[in-house]
């Protein structure tokens, strides 16, 4: 493993670096007979200052997962740490960037990112105002800050989006599939320009995608959880240089990653299917045998 | 020179292609214009042909060609009854739609916001709402000491139920994502309720405001024929169509049925006019 490097002269503090722990942390829903557990037994660490990348097959518990430690659900079971200290509701220590967009749609791209620090109150309006200013900047959408976000373009969003989540200064910056939904071309842009963004002030980032390319640019760890319900089948390190380029896709540890995590998600893949078999021969058995 | 006689060529081309654009953007204000105008000569013809065919075409030969209405207008505008009718209809819909506005938004976001409130209101709620305005008439003539207090009441009920409905309605699908998104923000109830429930429903408030101001016209003109003139809760356009229809003039009828729907246009205009100043963000769609 190579020696924890940390971001000499990033120009924010360790504000943006926290560090979380997920501890045995278990989620289901419904009532007890028809009880279905989503996630289960989950124990993680997320580093600080690094993007850990979590995929796992549609509907595994991953948005779930961004409930809970986003805090907008608690975990029946096991504990979820910040910084040593136990997270209690949402908070904007745990900022998180939606599938797709979660703008006010009546607030203009301005308003929309100083929206957080307004209600609370914790920053000089003065400060606030030449911090969104240069996130726009940072953005690029200083001319669209008047904009109301249905003026925006699906790329546009999301980075107004990014730009509302850090103002906030989280110390830990949630993503589920914030890419989801954008044309190929756009995707592969926003990859990019989050790529830089991160590897700028190394924020802790927990990025949740189906993506295993996407995964394995961006990720330093990437987590890869089973079936339904989610369990941590494997935590890969991604040990790709950084600053990050695209090319390193055609690498061939890149491609090696590719394949393991292929391997496993293909893996819980046949599981599913396979149960889904066993319990249809076992209903096609137990019909046929009532019939002889 | 030859640049410039280019440029005034291309200067004159433009000219004529902008002309082109305006008329083909005005292109559906002529169609409006031209339907309009053929259904006036269709029907002016129609309700003549009994002069030329010496019978009456069937159902549009009894209605007045529109120059006989036209001319029966010209005549009742510069009476003093006339616009008193549309003073008073105007009034009570007014009395009875903004009180609907003011009980019933606070009345349907409280619903939204408060589980404990729904449960306890929403079943009588729902119980009554479905018990069209006008039955509300004869209980609501005994329980009222006057009729143009009875007629407030009713139509404050047509559009109540319409708006409590949709602002409930509004409210309960905001997108959990910005609520949730809001909550991470360290948004209180109070920025909650003021900065996203509000205006995440204003939308659907002024569906419930277009709605209901239909159906206050509809009820207030009931009413006002129910009740049927006299010296309280009289006149009104309503009255107007009932007092031309009992003094059998055909053209004052269609007269005050024009009326109506140029002011039930006008109120509608006047709600969408005020969502977009409300709601800039919808303008854009
Ligand atoms: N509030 C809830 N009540 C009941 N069941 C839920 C709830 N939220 C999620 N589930 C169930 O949990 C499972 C996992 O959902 P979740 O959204 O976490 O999956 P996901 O991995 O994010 O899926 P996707 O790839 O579609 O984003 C689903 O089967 C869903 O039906
Ligand atoms: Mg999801």
């Amino acid at each position: 493993m190579k020696p924890e490097t940390t971001a000499a002269g990033a120009p924010t503090s360790a504000s943006g670096k926290g560090r979380i722990e997920l501890q045995h942390v278990s989620k289901g829903y419904g009532e007890a007979w028809e009880r279905q557990e989503v996630v289960s037994d989950v124990s993680l660490e997320i580093a600080p200052g690094k993007l850990t990348a979590v995929v796992g097959p549609s509907g595994c518990g991953k948005s779930t997962l961004v409930n809970l430690v986003a805090g907008f659900e608690s975990p029946e079971s096991g504990r979820i740490l910040l910084n040593g200290r136990p997270v209690g509701g949402p908070s904007h220590e745990r900022m998180v960037v939606f599938q797709e967009t979660a703008l006010m749609p009546w607030l203009t791209t301005y308003q929309n990112i100083v929206f957080g620090p307004r209600i609370r109150g914790d920053m000089p309006k003065k400060a606030l105002h030449e911090e969104a200013v240069k996130l726009l900047d940072k953005v690029g959408l200083s001319e669209f800050k008047d904009k109301y976000p249905i003026q925006l373009s699906g790329g546009m969003q999301r980075r107004a989006e990014l730009a509302r989540a850090i103002i906030n200064r989280p110390k830990l910056l949630i993503m589920d599939e914030p890419f989801r939904g954008l044309d190929a071309m756009t995707r592969e842009l926003m990859q990019e320009f989050f790529l830089r963004l991160f590897e700028e002030n190394r924020r802790t980032n927990l990025f949740v995608t189906s993506e295993i390319e996407e995964a394995i640019i961006l990720a330093d760890h990437l987590v890869i959880l089973s079936n339904r319900p989610a369990r941590v089948r494997e935590v890969i390190d991604i040990d790709l240089p950084r600053p990050r380029e695209f090319a390193m896709l055609g690498s061939r540890e890149a491609y090696q990653y590719k394949r393991a995590a292929l391997e496993l998600l293909h893996e819980e893949a046949m599981k599913s299917f396979s149960e889904q078999q066993s319990v249809q021969a076992g209903l096609i058995e137990a019909i046929s045998s009532r019939g002889s | 020179m030859a640049v410039a006689a280019s440029g005034t060529g291309a200067s004159g081309g433009g000219l004529r292609r902008l002309r082109w654009s305006a008329l083909k953007r005005n292109a559906k204000l002529w169609r409006g214009a031209a339907a309009i105008a053929l259904t006036l000569v269709l029907w002016e013809c129609g309700s003549r042909a009994s002069q030329q065919l010496g019978m009456q075409l069937p159902f549009i030969g009894l209605i007045p060609p529109p120059t006989a209405v036209l001319a029966a207008w010209a005549e009742v505008i510069p009476q003093f009854g006339y616009w008193e009718s549309w003073y008073l209809s105007f009034k009570r819909v007014l009395a009875g739609f903004l009180s609907a506005m003011v009980v019933g938004i606070p009345f349907g976001l409280l619903l939204a916001v408060s589980r404990y409130c729904r449960e306890i209101f929403f079943p009588p709620f729902e119980v009554l709402r479905p018990i069209p305005p006008l039955a509300w008439v004869p209980a609501s003539l005994i329980f009222w000491p006057t009729n143009e207090l009875s007629i407030a009441f009713v139509t404050f009920l047509g559009a109540f139920f319409t708006i409590v409905i949709n602002v409930l309605g509004g409210a309960r699908s905001i997108d959990i994502r910005l609520l949730r998104a809001a909550q991470s923000m360290g948004a209180t109830k109070w920025d909650m309720f003021w900065r996203i429930v509000l205006p995440a429903s204003l939308p659907s408030i002024f569906t419930g405001a277009a709605v209901g101001m239909g159906i206050t016209w509809e009820v207030v003109l009931a009413a006002e024929m129910i009740s049927g003139g006299g010296t309280q809760g009289g006149g009104g356009l309503g009255f107007f169509i009932w007092n031309s229809y009992m003094g059998g003039s055909l053209e004052q009828i269609v007269v005050g049925m024009f009326s109506i729907g140029i002011a039930g246009y006008l109120s509608s205009s006047a709600i969408r006019y005020l969502g977009d100043r409300c709601m800039p963000w919808r303008r854009l769609f």
